[in-house]
């Protein structure tokens, strides 16, 4: 077996030297009772073509997004990762090693980090960040977590322009970790008014922007309303490049802030593995959640970074941590820290320009479309568009032609049969205005 | 040669240093950050002019710039390629963390990963485009239920700590289910912290079970605590002493009489896979962290994928959403439907689908013969090491040890070295340091797992280097293990410091004054 | 303060009327080594005796404070928040933790009296 460094020779004079007559003596400790009675029912040993081939087989049973021309977003965008990216999150140094423990020989891996807390940082305009979550929904959740913390309080108010994927993780969480979470009705063209929901049990108030459905709205208000009653405000964003141009959460008065950061270095990937960006103010780091990076010096007074304030972690602070994350996204977040270092300010901003004047273009292709009609006033690179059929079906015949139009909202809201007609739509600057003018084509021949 | 790059190549050689005071020392270049190499209007990519149009941003237009720094490509290419220099990775030897499980990274696994037909797939495209994707789900958890023995699979959960969560929010709905509100969780106390971080978080109470003199849980002592009250034990088996818990059998029994359910920490199942199904010694949830078992490589701290293992009496309450196979070939179901009781979503969209490729063609590479023998070669290893560091070092407790070989610090007892020093001195012996001061149990532990990917030769080598620092410690020297490493990117570093006062991000050097 | 008593759990305190002074010993900030953060009381918070109180924290290890008696928090040493090395300097001192009304005296007249915190502390090395 290629992975394995022994040879017969090799174990034998090593079970000698232990003076174990075998490697199944060395398992002795096991039970009779869980012993393997049968073979396992699982194929034996492959070669590296074989099981290449087998796997590319399955990849090629998958129309990837690649292939078509792809409008979809809906809390993963396609974005163009530049060729340098993969190929320096590949070298082994970073690829094969692991968290940061010892952080004299783990400097790349730590300065790297302490970079991706800056970019976050700047991004969001909040005064610190971690060094990374699992991905979006899952920082959402923990930034739930972390107000119910600060504020002493078991009630948090969800908007209804929060993806509901997001929505249902905080409903699992709360179910079973003991907060009520009061879920708005769904927010399609950006008219709730949440504070009406704030109380004085409520520990924060959950807002996206851009919206689930594509619409930016100022939560400032909201902001001030919430921090009236005693309560937070978690601003959360799926869409990393729309921070490019769009009002960042800092600057609307996020107390805590959760952002998906896949957009920025990190594939589609059928869901994962993505990277959670967290940041808050400095006055809440100590309940904050993640490992955070620190600058320091070492003995000959050389500039270095260490793991720090690691006493808020499940490994040391054990069932009072305030969060049981260990493993999180090293890699993604590295990748997404690369990407923002090729683009700087001036390449952000170019590509959350294009993004959006795409957007717009194929908001109004769309809208020409007789029986379509968009329902964003505003948006980024995203918008909902209503059609005068089911959506889903739609959606499945414009992907036979080779489109992948948009998520139907009723794949996400299934019980919701007055959205059934809504589509979430999405282009970036990996579509082409050709691309544009064949869904806008295709879509009105097959209504 | 005194200067290297156009600086200064040694200290006091009369140039400039970098920011943050330190100088290149010959090939050991020293890296600003990004943010100090900043040439405002710079960058790294290339786009077409945008399309003017009116914006429809209703005000929202972003007013202050985010601050990014300017670099070329090949600025960003060399500022990563020093970075990633200045880090110890299994590609590059001997990484003994125990329970870490820092194996072999197989790049076959990278290349069909990133192969368009998965890496390019869109989480919500419509389901007849991703049946390959699907259909490698599937496979993945035929693979984890026939190595587990166990009839259902949880696939979503992001990593070994999220599995935990799954499987104990499971537990807590299958109680809640049958009208039974137990609040209580047992949890060794040499049990990895994201245990009883992950009980809390569920809302149990947590209470620790004391180990025995053999480092195993203390039978009886579990007995006693057991209760109407208890709703699981939380068990890492192998456990966290390297040790298999020999009577596990007897204390799933004795769980399984309270009404309670068996959770069984996985992070080291990969020590017993194609050996051991848990399923026979009585586990009702198990989470496999694929970046151990399966090799997914560790990325620096991540991404890990934390599948869960259920047992009948879980599986109708597993998360949202799961891969079914009906007349239209696989279909996710993503909302709870007919009899089954899903306890709902635990992350948005369906699961780490980058480690699932990876770990499946991990297996496939292994199959059934390969895993096995895997698990056996990393059991022997570590029985090697145990074996031949014997007399030098103390072992913690009789052999034999699965996959992991503990020691403890009485082996440096008087001599003024602490383990955190003989840590840091294998750093100067070209060493990566092993798992220190965990388990909790046992006085200044010294974990080493060497996996199966190492040879005779490296475990030799590695061997006598601990021996001759274990002698070294020995004969007094203990002014080296102090001042170790010295030969490191950075020598011991002042974590006192950044924890009182943190600096957290970079700010621009007038920032810094103000703020100071 | 003339009479300082002790805990178990390594606090002092000592009273000045009704208001007592707390912080952890000499002995504890060794076995804590560099205190990097410390984490106290509200004015106002009830405490009771043997609940949590306050947090102290070194680089690796977070031990809870206790409240060695019942009582109501007067104040707390604000000096820390900026300065937590004070408690590894002048434990006794400048590094006090908290202030409390005392609810009930005897209760602090029924904790340890130095020759006897000496003598407890012996026994543990």
């Amino acid at each position: 077996m290629r992975y394995l460094a022994h040879t017969e020779a090799d174990r034998r004079a090593m079970l000698k030297e232990i003076g174990a007559p075998s490697i199944e003596s060395l398992f002795r400790d096991v039970p009779e009772a869980a012993q393997l009675r049968a073979p396992l029912d699982l194929p034996d040993r492959m070669t590296e073509l074989e099981v290449d081939r087998a796997i590319s087989a399955l990849a090629a049973k998958n129309r990837s997004a690649a292939t078509m021309a792809c409008f979809l977003g809906a809390g993963a965008y396609r974005h163009h990762v530049p060729a340098a990216v993969d190929h320096l999150i590949q070298r082994g140094e970073f690829l094969t090693s692991y968290t940061p423990y010892q952080p004299e020989i783990a400097q790349g891996t730590l300065q790297s980090l302490f970079e991706f807390q800056t970019q976050v940082a700047l991004l969001t305009e909040m005064e610190v960040a971690n060094a990374g979550m699992y991905d979006g929904s899952t920082a959402c959740v923990e930034a739930v977590m972390m107000a119910n913390r600060l504020t002493r309080r078991q009630r948090v108010v969800v908007s209804g322009g929060l993806h509901p994927h997001y929505r249902e993780t905080i409903e699992t969480y709360g179910r079973f970790g003991g907060f009520t979470v009061v879920s708005a009705d769904l927010d399609v063209e950006g008219r709730e008014n949440l504070a009406d929901l704030i109380d004085a049990d409520t520990s924060c108030v959950v807002v996206q922007n851009p919206s689930f459905f594509g619409q930016l709205r100022d939560h400032q208000t909201l902001g001030a309303a919430a921090r009236a009653a005693g309560a937070l405000l978690v601003c959360v964003v799926t869409e990393a490049v729309s921070l490019g141009l769009v009002t960042p959460p800092g600057a609307m008065g996020a107390d805590i802030v959760a952002c998906e950061g896949q957009s920025l270095g990190n594939a589609l990937g059928f869901g994962g593995p993505y990277v959670g960006l967290f940041a808050t103010r400095e006055k809440f780091l100590r309940q904050m959640p993640g490992r955070l990076v620190g600058e320091t010096v070492d003995v000959e007074n050389r500039r270095g970074w260490v793991l720090t304030l690691s006493t808020r972690e499940q490994h040391i602070r054990r069932e009072k941590a305030t969060s049981n994350i260990c493993t999180s996204s090293g890699l993604c977040a590295l990748a997404f820290t690369i990407h923002l270092a090729l683009l700087g300010e001036v390449g952000l901003a170019r590509l959350a320009e294009i993004n959006h004047a795409l957007a717009v273009g194929l908001a109004d292709r769309l809208a020409a479309v007789p029986g379509v009609e968009v329902l964003n006033n505003t948006f980024f690179n995203e918008f909902t568009v209503r059609l005068p059929l089911p959506a889903a079906p739609v959606v499945e015949a414009l992907a036979e032609r080779g489109i992948l139009a948009g998520v139907p909202v009723s794949r996400l809201y299934p019980n919701r049969p007055d959205l059934a007609g809504l589509v979430v739509v999405a282009a970036t600057e990996t579509n082409t205005k050709a691309e544009m003018d064949h869904y806008a084509a295709a879509l009105a021949e097959v209504l | 040669m005194d200067r290297s790059q156009g600086r200064a190549a040694r200290p006091g050689a009369g140039a400039t240093t970098e920011p943050g005071g330190a100088s290149h020392r010959g090939l050991q270049l020293e890296e600003p950050l990004l943010f100090e190499q900043d040439s405002p209007g710079r960058s790294g990519v290339d786009f077409p002019a945008a399309p003017t149009a009116a914006d429809r941003l209703g005000g929202l237009r972003r007013k202050s710039g985010v601050g990014l720094p300017g670099l070329s490509e090949p600025q960003v290419i060399r500022h990563f390629t020093r970075l990633s220099q200045k880090n110890y990775a299994i590609d590059a030897g001997l990484y003994p963390l125990g329970s870490c499980t820092m194996k072999h990274n197989p790049r076959l696994n990278e290349k069909l990963a990133r192969l368009p037909g998965f890496a390019e797939l869109h989480p919500l495209q419509p389901m007849s485009t991703v049946q390959g994707a699907l259909a490698l789900m599937d496979e993945l958890a035929r693979w984890l239920k026939t190595l587990t023995g166990m009839p259902a699979v949880a696939l979503s959960p992001a990593a070994g700590a999220h599995g935990e969560l799954c499987g104990l929010v499971a537990i807590r709905a299958a109680l809640e289910d049958r009208g039974e509100s137990r609040k209580r969780v047992l949890v060794p106390e040499s049990a990895h912290g994201t245990n009883p971080a992950t009980a809390a978080a569920c809302g149990f109470s947590v209470e620790s079970i004391p180990a025995d003199a053999r480092g195993r849980v203390d039978l009886g002592a579990l007995r006693a605590m057991l209760g109407p009250d208890v709703a699981a034990l939380m068990l890492t088996n192998p456990n966290t002493c390297g040790l298999f818990e020999n009577e596990v059998v007897e204390i799933a029994k004795a769980v399984h009489d309270a009404g309670a359910f068996f959770y069984c920490d996985g992070a080291n199942f990969n020590a017993i896979v194609g050996r051991v199904r848990p399923a026979d010694f009585g586990i009702d949830a198990m989470h496999i962290n694929l970046h151990k078992t399966f090799s997914t490589p560790h990325g620096g701290g991540g991404p890990g994928s934390g599948p869960v293992v259920l047992s009948a009496a879980l599986a109708a309450f597993a998360p949202l959403p799961y891969v079914v196979h009906g007349p239209d070939g696989f279909r996710l179901v993503e909302m709870a439907e007919g009899t089954a009781k899903s306890f709902g979503r635990l992350k948005g969209f369906h699961g780490q689908m980058g480690m699932f490729v990876r770990a499946l063609a991990y297996m496939m590479s292994h199959g059934r013969d390969g895993l096995h023998q895997a698990a056996g070669d990393a059991v022997l290893n570590a029985n090697y090491l145990l074996a031949r560091l014997k007399g030098h070092l103390t072992p913690a407790f009789e052999g034999p040890c699965m996959h992991e070989a503990l020691f403890d610090d009485r082996f440096l007892k008087d001599t003024g070295v602490s383990t955190l020093d003989f840590a840091k001195a294998m750093i100067d012996y070209g060493y990566h340091p092993m798992t220190m001061y965990f388990p909790l149990v046992v006085h200044g532990a010294l974990l080493m797992e060497p996996t199966e990917s190492e040879n005779r030769d490296s475990l030799d080598r590695f061997i006598a280097a601990m021996r001759e620092l274990a002698a070294r410690a020995r004969a007094g020297d203990a002014a080296f293990f102090h001042e170790a490493p010295a030969l490191a990117p950075r020598r011991r570093l002042d974590e006192t410091r950044a924890a009182r006062q943190p600096v957290l991000r970079w700010r621009p050097p007038t920032a810094r004054r103000v703020a100071e | 303060m003339s009479d300082i008593r002790f805990t178990e759990d390594h606090e002092w305190i000592g009273m000045d009327g009704d208001i007592a002074t707390v912080g952890i010993t000499d002995y504890a900030q060794q076995q804590l080594g560099d205190v990097v953060y410390v984490e106290l009381p509200e004015a106002g918070r009830k405490v009771t005796k043997g609940g949590d109180a306050a947090i102290v924290e070194s680089v690796k290890a977070a031990s809870e404070v206790y409240a060695p008696v019942d009582g109501e928090v007067t104040e707390a040493n604000a000096a820390l928040s900026g300065n937590p090395a004070l408690v590894n300097s002048a434990p006794m001192g400048e590094g006090w933790f908290f202030k409390i009304r005392v609810s009930d005296k005897k209760q602090v007249a029924a904790l340890m009296t130095e020759a006897a915190y000496k003598t407890f502390i012996a026994g543990l090395k």
